[in-house]
């Protein structure tokens, strides 16, 4: 197996079970405030992802020298330190991601979710499991927000990943796709209330597999319970 | 400089007890000694502010020349915009002039003037304006305007205005603000520096009227600015 146990656990969490938006709703004002298109949901989620990862493994390497009285200040001024960071190099040599991103840079400060994975995950586990976990973390959040970014683009102006290359550059125009031509656009989709309509209908979805999912298993279950005693009665 | 053997011992062993003393200290079992000490919980806050200071006085300081750098850059672009090339052949961010503009209201009390010059002869000057009182937010604009008063080019910088509806004041998204091309206080009576439903001459949006209504009014103020100061400006 690739995998150990243990780490196809945390990037099942990550990504599905513990999702940050499905699982532990967190991260909703950064996540609402950017999808408006799947493009700024993407460069959003990969400015989360490295801050995710960096401040996930800082706050391991360090986690058995913060006393757990002290240890929210300095999660709060490690992460903050990260971001600052991030946003001074970003502005400095990717400039043109810094403009359509630089807005949402400082968003990041205000993830909970951050926090949330320090406090829950890190401070208490080894660095190679701490930076597992923030990159399966991110990639959730990176799924989600390109998912909802994605849906709120094509029903709002039906198009999807417009201006990609000026995100990604200019060998990504491939992305850029006009889903409905001639779309009248629905304002609503593209405003924040949109947001809040079809992060439930997401919602909603995952519940919905996850529900099946359970019901699958439960019949797995009942079949292997039935098994030995037919087996009885042939024999 | 050269150290002999006998010196070189001696700091070896030294750093081999300071790295000794060090590894010890950070075994966690040693911490977990430490940690509900106040003096260890003050020296750790402390630490971290320094280490994360330090970081980003250096980052900022390294940076600071190259983001200056981009900034230039982008106002650069955003001069060619509204200022033909044709018009220009000196370097426009030297050649500036600051007029104090706090009664225009077009959203500071000071304004850089870009001066265009064309073999040392003023051909165009351009400047920053804001509508401090868009629809949701500052409207911030860019105006290039010759020495006649005529306006060359007007361009939308950046605005909060709502996607779809008041964001039709970007060039990306309409031809609004092209109109305002060759206009100026002579040629346009003051009463039609106002959208169509208020008697003026520009359109308005369906379901979006504040926006033109405010961005037309700080252009007209802007112009107003340039026609006070036009003589030191065009004559240097």
């Amino acid at each position: 197996m690739f995998l150990s146990e243990t780490y196809r656990k945390i990037a099942a969490d990550g990504i599905w079970n513990n999702n940050i938006v499905f699982g532990q709703n967190l991260a909703l004002c950064p996540l609402l405030a950017v999808t408006g298109t799947a493009t700024n949901g993407l460069g959003m989620g990969l400015a989360t992802l490295v801050v995710i990862i960096a401040s996930n493994g800082l706050i391991s390497v360090t986690r058995h020298l913060i006393p757990s009285e002290i240890r929210i200040p300095i999660f709060v001024l490690l992460i903050a330190a990260l971001v600052t960071l991030v946003d001074i190099l970003m502005n400095a040599w990717a400039h043109e991601l810094y403009k359509v991103l630089g807005l949402f840079i400082a968003l990041i400060v205000t993830n909970c979710a951050l926090l949330g994975r320090a406090e829950a995950f890190a401070s208490k586990q080894p660095v190679k499991h701490a930076l597992w976990d923030g990159l399966m973390m991110g990639l959730g959040f990176l799924i989600v927000l390109v998912a909802l970014g994605a849906a709120r683009e094509i029903s709002a102006s039906g198009t999807l990943f417009a201006n990609a290359s000026v995100l990604l550059g200019e060998s990504f125009r491939f992305l850029e796709v006009t889903v409905i031509p001639n779309y009248k656009g629905f304002l609503l989709m593209a405003l924040p209330p949109g947001g809040f309509i079809m992060l439930a209908f997401l919602i909603v979805g995952k519940r919905l597999i996850d529900q099946k999912i359970a019901e699958r298993k439960a019949r797995k279950v009942s079949v292997t319970v039935l098994t030995p005693a037919i087996a009885e009665e042939e024999s | 400089m050269k150290l002999d053997p006998a010196t070189i011992e001696r700091l070896k062993a030294k750093i081999a007890v300071y790295r000794e003393f060090l590894k010890n200290w950070l075994e966690p079992s040693n911490l977990a000694q430490l940690r509900p000490k106040l003096e260890f919980q003050t020296g750790i806050l402390a630490g971290f502010a320094l280490i994360a200071s330090v970081l980003l006085g250096v980052t900022n300081c390294s940076t600071e020349g190259t983001i200056q750098r981009r900034l230039d850059e982008d106002l650069k672009k955003s001069l060619e915009e509204v200022v033909p090339s044709t018009l220009y052949d000196n370097d426009m961010l030297q050649d500036t002039m600051t007029l104090l503009s706090a009664e225009y209201n077009i959203g500071t009390d000071e304004t850089t003037v870009y001066i265009a010059k064309k073999s040392g002869n003023v051909s165009a000057v351009c400047f920053k304006l804001t509508a401090p009182d868009g629809y949701s937010g500052a409207i911030n604009m860019i105006m290039g305007i010759d020495r006649d008063g005529n306006i060359l080019g007007v361009r939308v910088l950046s605005h909060k205005e709502t996607p779809g509806l008041g964001d039709k004041i970007e060039v990306a998204k309409s031809d609004w603000i092209l109109k305002f091309t060759g206009r100026s206080l002579d040629n346009l009576a003051p009463a039609k520096w106002a959208v169509k439903k208020d008697g003026g001459e520009f359109d308005q949006f369906a379901g979006a009227t504040i926006t033109p209504r405010k961005s037309v009014q700080a252009i007209y103020r802007g112009l107003q600015l340039f026609k006070a100061h036009q003589d030191p400006l065009i004559n240097p």
